[in-house]
């Protein structure tokens, strides 16, 4: 009985120090989105560069990506590459170029390559807190019938790619 | 000298407001009403402020749509409603009282229960050490005065 009175608090100590450690590696900025399994909220979005804008009535029929990104952001610059060599796989990506100038997101998509098949310019940023952007880059999945399916917060890299967003559009793609 | 210049540098700050004189609405109940639930609610990307206090650009987005939507006649419940649909239940600094919030609330009542428990074996152990048993002779003696007392 003593020797429990002992080892009590110290495995109490023990048990609120584990739960620490694993808020470590629990990342705040990661939120979870309101939106899963939802479909997208409805928006019509003028064009970034001379073509057609995007809406919300352009995700269906296959699985789509929807990139949030801005001229402004650093961490999209970082992910630019692995966007275009993702076009190039056949992947279709829309971008939504959030509290942005239309010509500087266009500047930004002349000089770094166009990785969108449509892109749309979202100045004032409330299509964006309609998503529940909170920065950006994040990247929506959103399924055949433009429901958002996942929320990938920050710069995808390759290890991202192939561990969780290829399998994922796979699965949608099997869905339709 | 040195403490008289820190105590006039201590005057002269004044504390940093977020929400700028632009933001404001003319309607000064509106007004107050907007900032009490800007209090309320999390910026996401300054994540420990309120919007009412974060610098972020989105915060002070939130901000101005928040007004708009007192503005446009939002009663606060639906103007909270407004922007916990779009960023989670994650923005609100008092989470509601549900399933998955149920350990959030009660958690601090089950500590406080599991400390009384133990204070209350830990006292009740002390007070059986601290009064022996009576031995045969003077349970008898009391028995007997007891039956005494009765009678």
């Amino acid at each position: 009985m003593k020797r429990l009175l002992f080892i009590l608090p110290v495995a109490l100590f023990a048990a609120v120090i584990g739960a620490f450690m694993l808020g470590l590696r629990h990342d705040p900025s990661h939120i979870t989105s309101v939106l899963i399994d939802k479909p997208l909220p409805a928006f019509a979005l003028p064009a970034v560069r001379n073509n057609q804008g995007l809406a919300s009535a352009d995700f269906k029929g296959e699985p789509m990506l929807l990139n949030v990104f801005a001229s402004w952001c650093v961490a999209c610059r970082e992910e630019h590459q692995m966007l275009l060599q993702l076009k190039q796989q056949g992947v279709v990506i829309q971008g939504l170029d959030w509290k942005d100038d239309a010509a500087d997101g266009a500047r930004y998509l002349v000089e770094n390559g166009d990785p969108y098949i449509k892109a749309g310019n979202d100045v004032s940023g409330r299509t964006g807190i309609d998503l529940g952007v909170a920065g950006v880059p994040e990247t929506f999945v959103v399924d055949g019938r433009g429901r958002v399916r996942y929320k990938f917060i920050g710069p995808i890299d390759a290890d991202d790619w192939e561990n969780t967003l290829k399998p994922l559009l796979q699965r949608l793609r099997s869905e339709t | 000298m040195r403490a008289r210049l820190l105590l006039a540098f201590l005057l002269a700050a004044t504390p940093a407001f977020a929400v700028l004189p632009s933001e404001q609405l003319a309607d000064p109940k509106l007004e107050a009403r907007a900032r009490a639930i800007s209090q309320e609610l999390r910026c996401v990307v300054c994540q420990n402020q309120t919007i009412d206090d974060s610098d972020a650009e989105l915060a002070h987005d939130l901000r101005v749509l928040l007004r708009q939507r007192l503005k446009a006649g939002d009663t606060d419940q639906q103007a909270i409603a407004f922007l916990a649909n779009r960023y989670g239940d994650y923005v609100l600094l008092k989470p509601p009282f549900e399933a998955e919030t149920l350990l959030l609330w009660l958690g601090p009542l089950l500590v406080l229960v599991a400390g009384g428990i133990g204070v209350a074996l830990y006292l009740g152990r002390r007070r059986a050490a601290a009064a022996p048993a009576f031995t045969a002779d003077e349970q008898a003696r009391l028995d007997r005065l007891l039956k005494e007392d009765a009678a």
